[in-house]
């Protein structure tokens, strides 16, 4: 049947900012199907002109509360290489952890208080806490792993305080480290939990081919740094992030857009996957396989199957870095610098995709030019098309107007749309 | 229902984000162990990043960060009209925070190298205070999640709410760090309010000041120790506009 139907959704709820749907269809055509962020600008790239290196990433960390760990480190490592500084191995290997506490604790925050409630046709967590309380007490036990990972090695979970130009300002201590390894085998049953629950879900069926991009260095699951490569084929060094991204603006939204060898393209967990499914850790390929998922999948739904299988990579992985760590002598932890002129790009896997940071620096070593590009503002034209492309076929398939537009939340929200954060 | 031994009214709370990195709203999901009790304490009628149900009759707001925009300046007004209790939460709120850096740069200059080309609204970067009246403070980069439950048992059980009134060293002190200081590193810790437990000089990072100037603050006496050290007065500058905390206690010198 060709009908007529328009969703006009203002400041769409469980999601992180301010963000509008709309979606036009006559006739059982789609005229336009639009995804506008609202978010107030912050101009956080002219903040940084005129301040010191040193203090760039405490200032950039505040482009976002959730994944503050990722904009520090995406500073950091863009001005160690502009300034050519090598931080010690003690401090790389801290900050894959810190890495790793944060995109475990975004993840869980997204699955459980965000995502659950869409699939138990609940309006937010709170009614879970009665109805589903091991799958929130597991949620929760996740989310605190992943602070606490954050905490011992980057000394706060939100807003980093030891994650500095040139190393770390503090080494974390043994005794949390041991702790950790405890807390992260003691979560097992909780991650056990939450596959379970996952595998009972119905995913939604929808498929729009695009193109996704990601990090990768050939020898581990992406992280901090690496070449720039996409499922197209396309291939760049980090330095060259302009040419993965192309950046544009459009009037209705604060947010901007990028696009690569298609009109849209996806960064993210499902990206990750899809680019470097041979580098994860076995027992999160078996958590893949029982749900069936391969690369390359073009269902953005199942990015939150893919969120839950780097939940399992994760703890495999923080695992073996506290180990490597509980064998290091965590003394030199900082590389003494002088100030120097330059400019690189630090490009970092956030929890929601590619985060890059570019900064140019002066020979005081003050910022004098500074560019970031955000994993949402890299998904913003794919959560567009996706939502015409979904209306359409759920108008197809018969769905009436509330289905729609439940399914229209649900997609976006499965982007895990970062919105403050791309408003930098 | 009882908490603690006490019986009291579940708060009827609402949690609004203006402009800023929602990380304080987020902090309100932290602290795990507790959390399935503190949300006992509430009785959440609008908070737009947990739930799609949204209801007006609250009466604590909680505000995050600060107003760069006129609809701001609307929404916001509606929500005083609404609550019996506002709360600043969090530094930009308080201060500005961080985002009144901004404030140093014409408007023209930002949006022209943020958005060559394109029209975007934007204005000075105001603290809620300078919009409407504010009835409680909660500062901190992010807030710290203890002190929010304090007070939200304070506020449930009608006590009076304060902030601590001593400065960041104290906590430092108390945790047997080497004063920055004495590492050759200017530290806002000596005019900063508590309450914080000295997170970031535990790190060995210098103090910002994200909490505001603690009670009775000697700035000229500060800004001699920062001399008398040799230490750089642009460093104390940056640091002490870091959060726009310090407006009110100009400094000359630096």
């Amino acid at each position: 049947m060709k009908r007529d139907y328009s969703l006009d959704i203002h400041h769409l709820t469980r999601v992180e900012g301010h963000a509008n749907i709309s979606i036009t269809v006559k006739e059982g055509k789609l005229l336009d199907a639009r995804w506008a962020v609202v978010e107030t600008p912050r101009f956080f790239e002219v903040m940084v002109k005129g301040m010191s290196a040193e203090r760039v990433p405490f200032l950039t960390s505040r482009i976002c509360g959730i994944c503050s760990i990722s904009h520090a480190l995406a500073s950091i490592r863009a001005l160690e290489r502009a300034m050519k500084i090598e931080p010690p191995v003690v401090a790389e290997t801290t900050r894959l952890l810190a890495m790793h506490g944060e995109t475990l604790q975004s993840h869980a925050l997204h699955l459980f208080f965000l995502v659950a409630p869409d699939f138990t046709g609940a309006s937010s967590v709170l009614p879970l806490i009665t109805s589903h309380p091991d799958l929130i007490k597991a949620g929760l036990r996740l989310k605190e792993l992943g602070n606490e990972i954050s905490t011992v090695s980057a000394g706060r979970c939100t807003h980093p305080v030891s994650l500095v130009v040139g190393g770390l300002s503090k080494a974390p201590e043994k005794q949390q480290l041991l702790q950790l390894r405890t807390m992260i085998l003691e979560s097992k049953p909780a991650l056990d939990t939450a596959c379970s629950f996952f595998r009972s879900l119905k995913i939604p069926e929808f498929k729009r081919e695009t193109e996704f991009i990601s990090l990768c260095n050939g020898s581990s699951y992406p992280s901090i740094g690496g070449s720039i490569i996409s499922t197209d084929g396309v291939k760049q060094d980090e330095n060259e992030y302009q040419l993965m991204t192309n950046e544009y603006m459009r009037d209705f939204s604060t947010s901007k857009f990028t696009r690569l060898s298609r009109e849209s393209s996806v960064a993210g967990a499902l990206a990750r996957f899809n680019n470097n499914y041979d580098l994860l850790h076995p027992k999160a390929k078996e958590v893949a396989a029982s749900f069936d998922l391969q690369a390359v999948c073009h269902n953005p739904f199942m990015n939150n199957i893919a969120q839950l299988i780097e939940c399992v990579h994760i703890l495999e992985d923080a695992r073996e870095l506290i180990d490597s760590l509980l064998d290091m002598e965590l003394r030199e932890i900082r590389t003494p610098y002088s100030p120097k002129a330059g400019s690189a790009t630090g490009a970092v896997e956030a929890p929601r995709g590619i985060l890059y940071h570019h900064m140019e620096t002066s020979d005081e070593g003050k910022v004098v030019r500074a560019d970031c590009v955000i994993p949402t503002t890299q998904n913003n034209a794919n959560i567009g098309y996706d939502l015409g492309a979904i209306a359409e076929q759920a108008l197809q398939e018969g769905k009436n107007d509330k289905e729609i537009e439940k399914l229209c939340e649900m997609v976006v929200r499965s982007y895990d749309p970062c919105i403050s954060c791309s408003v930098h | 229902m009882k908490h603690r031994g006490f019986t009291f009214e579940k708060l009827k709370i609402a949690s609004f984000d203006f402009t800023c990195c929602e990380g304080c709203q987020l902090q309100l999901a932290n602290r795990e162990s507790t959390l399935i009790d503190f949300l006992e304490l509430l009785d959440i009628k609008n908070f737009r990043e947990l739930s799609s149900e949204q209801f007006d009759d609250y009466d604590i707001a909680l505000i995050e960060g600060s107003i760069s925009r006129q609809d701001e300046v609307e929404r916001l007004q509606a929500i005083r009209r609404q609550a019996k209790t506002l709360v600043a939460f969090g530094s930009c709120a308080c201060f500005g925070g961080v985002n009144s850096l901004k404030n140093k740069f014409s408007l023209k200059e930002l949006v022209a190298e943020v958005y060559p080309g394109m029209k975007v609204e934007t204005m000075p970067v105001k603290k809620i205070s300078d919009v409407v009246k504010v009835d409680l403070s909660i500062p901190g980069c992010p807030v710290n999640k203890e002190e929010v439950e304090r007070v939200m048992v304070n506020l449930a059980t009608g006590s009076l709410v304060t902030l601590p009134k001593h400065p960041v060293c104290f906590e430092c002190k108390a945790q047997l760090n080497t004063c920055l200081f004495e590492l050759g590193e200017i530290c806002l810790g000596p005019i900063t309010r508590g309450g914080c437990n000295a997170v970031c000089t535990t790190g060995k990072t210098p103090c910002l000041g994200c909490r505001g100037p603690s009670e009775e603050i000697n700035m000229p006496a500060f800004v001699e120790l920062v001399k008398a050290r040799e230490l750089s007065l642009d460093d104390l500058q940056e640091k002490i506009a870091f959060y726009n905390a310090f407006e009110g206690f100009s400094n000359h010198e630096a």
